[in-house]
């Protein structure tokens, strides 16, 4: 076992892991940070999406111990300490840009993280954006509508509904 | 996954004194080699994290040199040599995902040599050298087959320098379920002549098409590759495509390589 440091969603954290432990099983089994998914375990799907530095990272294809030192965002720690949803969580809730719900945590740090880096994208680029991120359930008109809502743009009836 | 021991190396050297343990693996970015371990396909007894290494970040340019860190990743390529090497930046950004990009590695995917990897196509195709900590290998030398390459055991990569070529493009045929390409083209012109890699498509891995490369140094234009073909034989065949698709894929993207620098 060795130890691993690093700050969650603001928070010093610390635990002792195996070599092999990986970030998304140090969030959720031992900070209980359950918001982050494992859907497929082979970073197809990106339900275990993270930010990592400001940069999105899937959590099932990182060690926790490469992230040691590191300052990580998850699900948990986008909404307001009083409740209120990000902008772009609220954006999913109103444009209903999920269904069951298991991709969300993932879509909105994947959203979150290209409107930092593109405050302004274009439909095209968000659904290149979210090429890592799989949805079974809504046909992903949806979350298009939502991140273009989440970045103060006009959203628009989407081709193809 | 098998459990390891986990060594952040801080230097080169670090890690060089590290990989001498007895099936110690040398860790890039992961998005290969943490796969790989979970379907307990390789079972090292140390992985050696090059990551946090500074001497192996960071891209310089010298002339029409360009040389990138081995740890540099992809969405870094992407961003930074836009505007000194477009193609290979192109190439850089249509790797996986944005988020395996973020990990993801230039050293990494050179020393895997995955055969239907980009990153070999981009070196092999520009003629690159790849720098190790012990020497430097012409990218004609380095990859040797799948999955096989000119590195000796506990040789790691440390850069990869690119020749500027004049004009260059890559023309990937996505395998959109990997993100893979089915087959892809990396061509680019340089004043002493034009260079075809292939990846994807063979089974010994990234390929130089030296007739088409012939051809195109004879008459530079669109009908040049027209009556080219590959033999199937060593050809991948997969679920995804046939040797006989892949061979005539082969054709096409050189094609459209062509067409896109004309």
């Amino acid at each position: 076992m060795a130890q691993v440091a690093m700050t969650v969603n603001g928070a010093s954290v610390s635990g002792d892991v195996e070599g092999r432990t990986l970030l998304v099983q140090f969030l959720r089994e031992s900070l209980k940070l359950t918001g982050t998914h494992v859907g497929c375990d082979t970073s197809q799907c990106g339900a275990c999406l993270v930010h990592v530095n400001g940069e999105a990272v899937k959590a099932c294809t990182m060690l926790a111990l490469e992230a040691d030192g590191t300052e990580v965002a998850t699900i948990e720690g986008q909404a307001g300490d009083d409740g209120t949803l990000s902008v772009v969580q609220q954006a999913f809730q109103d444009h209903h840009g999920l269904q069951c719900g298991f991709c969300t945590p993932g879509m909105v740090m994947s959203a979150a993280a290209l409107l930092k880096d593109n405050p302004k994208p274009t439909e095209t680029e968000i659904r290149e954006y979210l090429d890592g991120n799989i949805c079974r359930c809504t046909g992903y008109h949806n979350i298009v509508k939502a991140v273009l809502a989440a970045s103060g743009q006009e959203v628009p009836a989407i081709a193809a509904e | 996954m098998y459990n390891f021991d986990f060594v952040k190396a801080g230097s080169v050297a670090d890690a060089i004194a590290a990989l001498k343990e007895e099936d110690a693996q040398p860790l890039a970015g992961g998005q290969t080699l943490i796969p790989t371990l979970k379907q307990r396909l390789a079972m090292p007894s140390t992985l050696v994290s090059l990551a946090a290494i500074p001497e192996l970040h960071g891209i310089t340019q010298d002339g029409d040199t360009l040389t990138i860190g081995a740890a540099t990743t992809h969405s870094t390529v992407a961003r930074e040599v836009a505007q000194s090497y477009p193609a290979l930046a192109s190439l850089a950004a249509r790797i996986g995902d944005p988020a395996v990009r973020n990990r993801g590695t230039i050293g990494g995917s050179i020393a895997n040599n995955d055969p239907s990897a980009c990153y070999p196509a981009g070196a092999l195709g520009s003629g690159a050298t790849i720098v190790t900590n012990d020497r430097e290998i012409a990218a004609d030398d380095f990859f040797q087959g799948m999955f096989t390459t000119a590195l000796e055991e506990g040789e790691i990569v440390t850069a990869v320098r690119f020749p500027i070529p004049q004009a260059a493009t890559y023309q990937k045929f996505i395998q959109p379920a990997s993100r893979f390409p089915l087959v892809a083209v990396y061509l680019a012109k340089y004043a002493d002549g034009v260079r075809v890699a292939v990846t994807g498509a063979s089974e010994e891995g990234v390929f130089r098409w030296s007739e088409a490369e012939a051809a195109l140094d004879a008459d530079f234009g669109a009908g040049a590759v027209k009556g080219l073909s590959v033999e199937p034989g060593g050809m991948i065949g997969d679920i995804h495509g046939s040797k006989d698709y892949r061979a005539h894929l082969v054709q096409v993207m050189t094609k459209r390589a062509v067409e896109a620098l004309l």
